[in-house]
């Protein structure tokens, strides 16, 4: 806070208020290929802000709607098992069709998913928002298939030796979403306060869900 | 997205062999699985090549795309976790060959009961 080690200028005295900053390659660049496409009628004027503004709205909230959803109504967990896209839609979230299909796997006693995409970072981002940096590293993208206990352990989540684990690998057009199982002392939790036990990382698979305790105590 | 319906070769609980292919570019079948043997786990239906729509074609016809289950002791000499550890990755159809009841070369005990 207090170290003035950095460059800039104190004269105009309104800091986050910048005057004229250019705006910097990337920006430019995409400014560019936005106004092709906007000209070679690829997309109409807007259309590229839309699609931001529909990715920037979603958060793991929205996937967690849909775990509290399965945890509280067995058939909409067969249903969601069977076609995602067509359960999902049920609670509001209609995908278009250029999104990619998302297929849901379920967490059992017997068996933990884990989801990585070791060609680039796909990620169910119409129900989660966007990927964490870590989903994107290198790191991650090669231990998750090769010692993928080795990466849940350093997310705190040691699992016995008879749970099979299945990792994910989404490597073309299918986004996959976890299921992880209800946790221990949910059992008098509503759907919505089961939804805040669902963390982004337990539909990834690198964690489990919170336990009620301190929700309830929060 | 899935265009006019291509019979699928493989079904679940199929044995099949990921080819090694030599395609210059973009593919979507990672290393790791090239060359190994797995099962069919699930069907997803089809869908455009990515080999030609990343570069602007039609990416038609589409190719059947499957869930292939691997054991992970198979794919990584040094894999630490217990036997049972699953991969499952998507593969293109045209990336698969039927693979004999033979167990893979690197395999040493396979836990296949029957066929």
């Amino acid at each position: 806070m207090s170290s003035h080690d950095h460059p800039h200028d104190h004269g105009s005295g309104h800091p986050g208020v910048s005057q004229d900053v250019e705006p910097g390659l990337h920006a430019l660049r995409v400014k560019a290929i936005e106004a092709l496409l906007v000209e070679k009628g690829v997309c109409a004027p807007g259309e590229i802000q839309r699609a931001v503004d529909a990715a920037e709205s979603r958060s793991p909230a929205d996937g967690a709607k849909a775990v509290a959803r399965a945890w509280v109504d067995p058939d909409f967990k067969a249903r969601l098992l069977l076609d995602a896209k067509a359960a999902l839609a049920e609670l509001g979230y209609e995908a278009a069709a250029s999104l990619p299909d998302v297929v849901v796997a379920e967490n059992t006693g017997k068996a933990h998913h884990l989801v990585v995409c070791t060609l680039c970072s796909c990620y169910p981002t119409w129900l989660l928002g966007r990927p964490p940096d870590w989903y994107k590293s290198l790191a991650y993208r090669s231990r998750a298939v090769s010692d993928p206990r080795g990466v849940m352990r350093e997310f705190g989540l040691e699992l016995d030796d008879d749970v099979e684990v299945r990792v994910l690998d989404s490597a073309a057009d299918i986004r996959y979403l976890v299921l992880p199982m209800r946790p221990r002392g949910s059992d008098g939790l509503d759907e919505a306060a089961l939804a805040k036990l669902v963390t982004r990382d337990s539909m990834i698979g690198v964690s489990n869900p919170l336990s009620p305790e301190p929700a309830l105590a929060g | 997205m899935p265009g006019p319906a291509a019979t699928p070769r493989f079904q679940p609980g199929d044995r099949v062999r990921v080819l090694s292919l030599n395609v210059r570019g973009h593919h979507r079948t990672p290393w790791y699985i090239q060359g190994k043997t797995g099962v069919v786990e699930r069907l997803h239906g089809p869908y455009l090549n990515p080999e030609s729509l990343a570069y602007g074609a039609s990416g038609l016809p589409p190719q059947p795309l499957y869930l292939v289950r691997f054991n992970q002791s198979e794919l990584w000499e040094d894999y630490s976790g217990p036997r049972s550890d699953k991969l499952l990755a998507d593969v293109f159809e045209h990336w698969l060959e039927p693979a004999s009841d033979a167990p893979a070369k690197v395999s040493t005990q396979d836990e296949r009961s029957s066929p």
